[in-house]
């Protein structure tokens, strides 16, 4: 296979290209059977299987599932043992400090150090 | 007084100035020199390319004995005596070892594994088709390389530097074309240091101003057990399919399931830090020792940095077109900059994603969903690999 004509090359690349994709959707498929099967297993249910790409989900939200998003907003954000007052008011002075529009930062969590 | 005179004349005969009658070898000091600088002062990879450089300045030092081209490719064979490069070898030849078993590319890759969190590629699988698309740079230059004149072998081997991973090129041109690793190495090590000047013009062209604006939803969590069988299920699945590859991807895995148990802590730490830095001075100060002037000194070589560069713009554009058509699929909830990611190289080709996407909308986060077509780029490129080695093995 060392002598190989440009056709023979394209052939090569046409069928390369083809086992990649083949075997990435193949993970896909494993992928998205794993999630549905362990997330029944852990009991989830099939609500928090379905929004694997990039669908929105249309089932019933869970219980816990956060109010809908202000318009701009960046996500909600994870509070540990902190008041809704102080993670505000932690949150602004951070905006501050780095001269930048809070709608443009993203704060995961915020967490109290004991 | 004889003693004396005999003594110093040997010295000077066995001295490297001596030595030195080829201008060749003092053009490979020089580009020795020049990837010291570059790895050094220009921050370029520094990791890799302080030991390749340094490794082509010492077995370019005339005299050194270090390497000995003539023990690993012998009048053309493909056949190596074993015992020759035991018995007659140097210190590089020795550490080559590592290299031509392909063992270096694959205790990489477990460290590789062990510090990637595949996190965000499983909580939005589509993603990978992104990291398949961008895999377009292998074949366009494979094409180009036998278009070029070059066999296949060595074509195979130049085309997977646009898989943008190092050692997954290395590990692919010492099987197919070994003579070819000193130019190919450089070039994919010199490439993906230049990713963020390379991609984003291409970003910028093959976009328009709205898609780059596009904001992506948050990622759904990923539990644990997700995460722990995932290397599991996806050693079986890809060895199965293509078993050349489980080298290289099971070592991927392996270093992955250390991270992701939670029983084998003090493995993935060891995997992430130790075991990787060690393999990696021993695997560029060895790449760096195949660059002989008679080997790299050549016409192939600066063909090979073309095709390089161009395996690369091919391979952006793919994960790009492919995220445009994402895009359209998916109503315009994709963001194709993303696509840019599926070339590997993580995490800075994510990064490029984030940058990119923040420029046209401040408020755009894309680093998370760029790490999913970026670490399935590695697979992507390992499955190709696998592949040509295959056809061409």
């Amino acid at each position: 296979m060392d002598d190989i004509t440009l056709a023979e090359a394209a052939g090569v690349s046409v069928m390369g290209f083809c086992v990649v994709f083949i075997v990435l959707v193949v993970l896909i498929g494993v992928i998205t059977l794993q999630n549905i099967i362990i997330s029944k297993l852990e009991g989830r249910g099939k609500t928090a299987a379905a929004p694997t790409g990039n669908a929105i989900p249309e089932a019933p939200a869970p219980a816990a599932a956060p109010a809908k998003l202000a318009k701009g907003s960046c996500g909600g954000v994870m509070l540990y043992d902190v008041p809704d007052r102080t993670a505000a008011m932690v949150m602004c002075i951070v905006a501050d400090e780095l001269k930048t529009p809070l709608n443009e930062l993203r704060f995961i969590s915020i967490q109290e150090v004991k | 007084m004889e003693l004396i005179t005999n003594t110093l004349g040997n010295l000077v005969e066995q001295s490297g100035f001596a030595q030195l009658a080829d201008f060749k070898q003092i053009i490979m000091i020089l580009v020795a020199c020049v990837l010291l600088y570059l790895g050094i002062v220009k921050k370029y990879e520094p990791l890799l390319l302080v030991g390749i450089g340094f490794g082509m300045l010492l077995t370019n030092l005339p005299g050194s004995g270090v390497y000995h081209p003539e023990l690993w490719y012998a009048s053309g064979s493909a056949d190596v005596d074993w015992g020759a490069v035991l018995h007659d070898g140097g210190f590089l030849d020795i550490l080559y070892l590592g290299v031509k078993l392909g063992i270096y590319p694959s205790l990489i890759f477990v460290g590789v594994g062990a510090m990637t969190d595949f996190g965000p590629m499983m909580a939005n699988p589509s993603s990978m088709l992104l990291g398949a698309a961008a895999q377009l740079g292998v074949y366009a230059a494979l094409l180009m390389a036998v278009g070029l004149g070059f066999s296949g072998s060595e074509a195979a081997s130049i085309a997977i530097i646009g898989g943008a991973d190092g050692p997954t090129a290395i590990w692919l041109t010492k099987t197919l074309a070994p003579h070819l690793l000193g130019a190919i190495a450089v070039a994919a090590y010199s490439y993906m240091a230049l990713i963020p000047l390379i991609q984003p013009p291409i970003m910028r062209a093959l976009t328009t101003e709205k898609e780059r604006q596009v904001k992506m939803e948050q990622l759904r969590p990923v539990s644990q057990t997700e995460k722990i069988v995932f290397p599991i299920v996806v050693t079986i699945v890809c060895c199965l399919v293509l078993p050349s590859v489980a080298s290289l991807l099971g070592c991927l895995m392996l270093g992955n399931l250390f991270k992701e148990c939670g029983v084998t802590d003090r493995l993935s730490d060891t995997a992430q830090n130790a075991l990787m830095n060690i393999v990696t001075i021993f695997l560029g100060i060895s790449v760096g020792a195949t660059a002989t002037a008679d080997q790299f000194l050549s016409l192939e070589t600066l063909e090979i940095i073309v095709l390089g560069l161009i395996a690369f713009a091919f391979a952006t554009a793919g994960g790009i077109l492919f995220g445009k058509i994402m895009y359209r699929a998916t109503g315009g909830r994709v963001n194709p900059l993303i696509g840019s990611a599926g070339v590997s190289a993580v995490p800075m080709a994510a990064r490029v994603s984030q940058v990119e996407g923040q420029k046209w909308n401040p408020s755009n986060f894309l680093l998370m969903h760029a790490m999913g077509p970026n670490v399935a780029g590695v697979i992507g490129s390992a499955v190709a690999a696998g592949f040509l080695l295959a056809v061409f093995g």
